[in-house]
This record gives structure tokens, C-alpha cells and sequence, in this order.
């Protein structure tokens, strides 16, 4: 069996639940015997996870299962943790698949150390090696692509990278049976006491809905130079984003950032200026339509998602476009 | 308070990973070598701690003699003391063994606080911290943002997806992974670099443990896009692309 763990949030599924049934199914397409597959909802009963549970029947799977405790009414680490292993333990999977989310990255490597099982992170492509499954997984912010088989007993865990798995194939024409199963959660043993998530700044700007972007990152150097970037995003008519090294550095406002931490873009132009292209800023704008990389490093990996590439120093070549634009 | 950081030495930003001659491993005998940035955070991150709660600062880092470099520098920044897993085969080891090879080397410490990066530049497997902690049998939170202790419990700023965030309680002892940009980082100062010189650094040896993944294969990754590389002079190269965005791909106003 292939479990794939699903996450809601206010009785809606995420986008990146279903790439992770896309990527089961692509498991069960490769592996004749890994399947069936079966998708299992952690929560708390109540109108929230029945909402979720019912969309999640439209996927293309054997089962959906919502995994219920009462403890589970908020995430907790400790609580998804002991959820997981009772689930774990009464369904006897051989792979559990879960979305490479924050919340994954929580509490499934602390799951895979309990329970004591492999756990393969951020994949991005599966394949069989000697009979067995193995995945593909990105190592230096994406500038090799590893493939890695799991070691010692099933399950093997994975969790599956943001965009890797399309999800056109996720639902099916028919709704799927749903089940229950519920789980021991001792409360007592939750040490985490979690507050109301909350949005720190109201975002200035709406980059989601910007037609161009100009995005600066570390190759920006100094502070002082992100006037250079404004000044082509104006002669652009671009809005100003950010990698989030840049933000660290409070060069540009936080909320400005543009990756899986920050804001998810898709203009129909993108300029990325000193900007290497670690997975984490890639996933925030892979999207986008034409794509502009300017980068002295011509091994940089943002040159991979780039439709115009610039291997130079984006000091000399960014007056130029900008005389070239006024002109 | 006392606070240990785990430390990864990992090949610097703009070195070029090259495959040995099995495609399975890096040819890096020729790399240069740099803390792991998250957890230079997590570093300047138990330093201001110490500034402000007092206490020790205990710097760790598990992998073959190169790494020592990593707590030296640790050292020159701040830190109390160091504490070297040594050992040849923690060089490429996977989360699992150098999680186990860090929690038996903080065991008997006492510690209150580990800290650590989020994850690493070069695996990039994002599940060091969080094992230690189940291997620690104590209490965790991932990606922090801010950390304030009171009373034998930590309650610290979790960041969430999509610029949201959200505060967590618990209990000490804890571990705790760090988000790159916690903190604004300080640089080692002269006298720092001097009085690490009379800082202990203690080597210890540990029982590896199995490890649970291995890599068949290093590639690197196909283009998911046909690229138009423009070359000449910046003002050639300026030109053509301006023409190209406006003529070719139609996306100027």
C-alpha cells in the first residue's frame, strides 16, 4: 500500500496534497507492486476534515481515510507524530508519501525517527532501481539532482517537493469510499502549545497579480545597489521582488519575497538579476512567463527556468537595458 | 543557559560541484569550505541567548578533521567551547547517522537549548535538527523566526508558509531549527580570534549509526526551458534584449 498523507486547513485540501497523490500514482505506474494506494487525512472529527474528506474523494485512489484524534484539532509535531505511527501500525504501508510542506518538514523526520524508518525529502522524480523504488531529489539548492535509494525495513518515507508532480491525473470521474480510522493521541504527551497563526505585515504588495517583476538577489552586493533595480523596474514597469537572502538582510521589505517562503509569482516577465536560483526561490516563480536571467555565474541554476540569459555582470549590463529601454 | 549549536561545514556558495569518476559521489578535495549559513544564524542566535540570559555557548560539529575550522570560527564569534564528532565516514553521511552522532555527543552536556539551521546548503535534507530532538527525546520546533525563554519553557516564532507565522510554546530542554535572517550576523573581531586560541576544542568518538539511504546516482539537472543566451558587449547584449522582449516575446508595455 502507498499512503499518502494529505494536509487541510479550514476543510480545503492543498495544491501540494494532490502532487503528492500525483507522485503515488506515479510510484504505482513504475512499481506493480507498491499500490494500491490509499490517502489518508489527519484530523480532528468535526465539519472541517468531513469538508476536506469530501473533496479529497474525487482523487484517483482506492481509499481516502481520515486519521481522527481529537488531539489533532490543532498541529502539534508531538501530536501528528503519535497519529501517524497508530496509523502507521494499523495499515501496514510500504511507502508513505507526504508533501515536502512546513508542516511536513516539522514533524515527519521526527516520525521516521521514531518509528525508525527511512525518510527520502523534497523528491522530484521516481524511479526503480534492482526492483525497488528510488527517488530523485535535488542536493546543492538544486544544482545536482541525486538519486537516492531508502534503506533498511518498509516503510520508506518521502515527502515530495512543491511543482514536481502535475496534478491532471490526481482526480478520477467517480467519488472513492471514504473511511475512518481512529487513532490514540494522549494529550499529555503533546509538549508543543501552539498560538493562532497569524500574518505579520499586511503585504504592500500584491506580487501575485504583477504583470512584470524585476527580482533581485544576492548578486546585488551592497544595500545601496537596489536603486539599479528599481530604476530598470520602473523603465520596465515591473514591480521589485526579492530572493530571501535579500530580505534577511533587510534590503528589501520582507514582503517582497518572492519562493516557498514568500510569495508564489507568475508574470508574464520575469527578470531575475544576481539571483542564483536555490529550489526555494524557483518554486515561487517557475511559473512565470518569459523569464530573464542576468548572472556572472554561468553555472547558476535560475539559468535552467531562463528564456533570455545573460551571463555578465548585471552592473555593466543594467544601465544598458535601461538606456535601451528609454531610448 | 546553556545552549549547544550543531554546525555543518559545507563547500562554499560558489564552488562548482564536480562528480567523481562513480557519478555517486563529489570530487571536493578541491572545495572550499564555509559554515553551513543556517546555522551560522543558529550560532549568532545562542550568543545573543547568552547575552541576554547568561550562560555557556557549546559549539558542535560532527564530520572528518576539516571540520574543526567551522568551531574555530565559532569559537572566534563567541562561543564557550567546542565539541568535534570525528570521524572520516560523517564526511557524506545522511541525516540519520549524523543526527545520532550529534545527540551522542550533546547527551552528556546537559544542555537546555540545541540550535540549529533549518537545513543544509549541500544535502539539503532538512531533518538533522528534528531527529536529534527525537533521538534527545525532547521537545521541538522547525523554521523559528524569534526565541524568548522564561521559566523553564521557550515560546518561539514559527514561520509558516506564505507570510504567515505563528508562536509556539514548550518545555525545556528543546531543540530548535533556524530560519536563515533570525538575526543580523556579527563577524569574529581580532580580540575574538585571539581569545579563541585558549578555547577547548574536545574531539570525541561515537558509534556510528545504520544509515538509511544511500545515493546510486548524481546528475545534473536536464533544463526545463530552451535558453537564448545573449553574447557581446553590455550595450549589444542590452540592445537584443530589449528588442527580443519587445519584438520576440511581446511582454513590454
Amino acid at each position: 500500500m502507498i499512503l499518502v498523507v494529505a494536509e487541510q486547513r479550514d476543510g480545503t485540501v492543498n495544491r501540494a496534497s494532490w502532487e503528492a497523490v500525483a507522485a503515488a500514482q506515479v510510484m504505482a505506474g513504475v512499481d506493480a507492486t507498491a499500490g494500491p494506494i490509499v490517502v489518508a487525512l489527519p484530523g480532528a472529527p468535526g465539519n472541517a476534515l468531513d469538508a476536506a474528506m469530501n473533496d479529497l474523494s474525487a482523487a484517483r485512489v482506492a481509499e481516502v481515510l481520515a486519521i481522527e484524534s481529537l488531539a489533532l484539532d490543532v498541529y502539534t509535531a508531538d501530536g501528528y507524530v503519535a497519529a501517524m505511527q497508530a496509523a502507521i501500525d494499523a495499515l501496514s504501508p510500504t511507502v508513505v508519501v507526504f508533501p515536502h510542506t512546513y508542516q511536513a518538514r516539522d514533524f515527519v523526520p521526527g516520525l521516521a525517527a521514531r518509528i525508525d524508518r527511512s525518510v527520502v525529502t523534497d523528491v522530484t522524480g521516481v524511479i526503480v532501481v534492482d526492483g525497488h523504488l528510488a527517488f530523485v531529489r535535488p542536493m546543492f539548492q538544486g544544482r545536482l539532482a541525486a538519486t537516492v535509494v531508502p534503506e533498511g525495513p518498509v516503510p520508506h518515507l518521502v515527502t515530495v517537493q512543491a511543482g514536481a508532480f502535475p496534478t491532471d491525473t490526481a482526480r478520477g470521474d467517480a467519488h472513492v469510499p471514504a473511511g475512518h480510522l481512529a487513532v490514540t493521541v494522549d494529550r499529555s504527551t503533546i509538549r508543543q502549545q501552539p498560538e493562532p497563526p497569524f500574518r505579520d505585515t499586511r503585504q504592500a504588495v500584491d506580487l501575485s497579480k504583477a504583470e512584470r517583476i524585476v527580482a533581485v538577489g544576492r548578486g546585488i552586493r551592497e544595500e545601496r545597489h537596489v536603486a539599479l533595480a528599481r530604476d530598470l523596474a520602473a523603465a520596465l514597469g515591473a514591480e521589485l521582488g526579492a530572493s530571501r537572502p535579500v530580505c534577511d538582510g533587510g534590503w528589501v521589505p520582507m514582503d517582497c519575497q518572492i519562493g516557498s517562503s514568500g510569495q508564489t509569482v507568475a508574470p508574464r516577465l520575469y527578470v531575475a538579476l544576481g539571483i542564483s536560483g536555490a529550489i526555494q526561490h524557483l518554486v515561487g516563480m517557475k511559473a512565470s512567463g518569459v523569464v530573464v536571467a542576468i548572472n556572472k555565474d554561468a553555472d547558476a541554476p535560475i539559468f535552467e527556468v531562463a528564456d533570455y540569459g545573460i551571463v555578465a555582470d548585471l552592473f555593466d549590463v543594467v544601465p544598458e537595458i535601461i538606456k535601451a529601454l528609454e531610448s | 543557559m546553556k545552549i549547544a549549536v550543531c554546525l555543518k561545514q559545507v563547500p562554499a556558495r560558489d564552488w562548482l560541484p564536480r562528480l567523481d569518476d562513480s557519478r555517486t559521489a563529489l570530487h571536493d578535495r578541491d572545495a572550499t569550505w564555509e559554515t553551513n549559513e543556517p546555522d551560522a544564524y543558529a550560532l549568532e542566535e545562542a550568543l545573543r541567548l547568552k547575552e541576554r540570559y547568561g550562560g555557556e555557548v557549546v559549539a558542535c560539529a560532527a564530520g572528518p578533521a576539516r571540520v574543526v575550522q567551522v568551531l574555530r570560527e565559532a569559537l572566534a564569534r563567541g562561543a564557550d567551547r567546542g565539541i568535534h564528532v570525528d570521524d572520516q565516514r560523517l564526511a557524506h553521511a545522511d541525516a540519520f547517522v549524523t543526527a545520532a552522532a550529534l545527540a551522542d555527543a550533546v547527551r552528556g552536556e546537559d544542555v537546555d537549548l540545541v540550535l540549529t539551521g533549518l537545513q543544509s546548503d549541500d544535502q539539503g535534507f532538512a531533518q538533522t535538527g528534528v531527529i536529534l530532538a527525537e533521538r534527545l527525546h525532547r521537545a521541538h520546533a522547525t523554521i523559528v523566526m524569534e526565541i524568548q525563554v522564561e521559566d523553564g519553557r521557550v515560546r518561539v516564532k514559527r514561520e509558516l508558509e506564505g507570510g504567515w507565522f505563528q508562536w509556539v510554546g514548550m518545555p525545556l530542554p528543546a531543540v530548535l531549527t533556524v530560519q536563515s535572517g533570525i538575526n543580523q550576523l556579527r563577524y569574529a573581531t581580532l580580540k575574538g580570534i585571539m581569545a579563541a586560541k585558549k578555547k577547548e576544542i574536545r574531539t570525541v568518538a561515537v558509534e556510528l549509526a545504520p544509515s538509511r539511504q544511500r545515493v546510486v546516482g548524481l546528475a545534473f539537472p536536464g533544463k526545463t526551458r530552451r535558453t537564448r543566451m545573449l553574447v557581446g558587449a553590455p550595450r549589444e547584449t542590452a540592445r537584443d534584449l530589449v528588442r527580443l522582449l519587445r519584438d520576440e516575446a511581446r511582454v513590454l508595455p
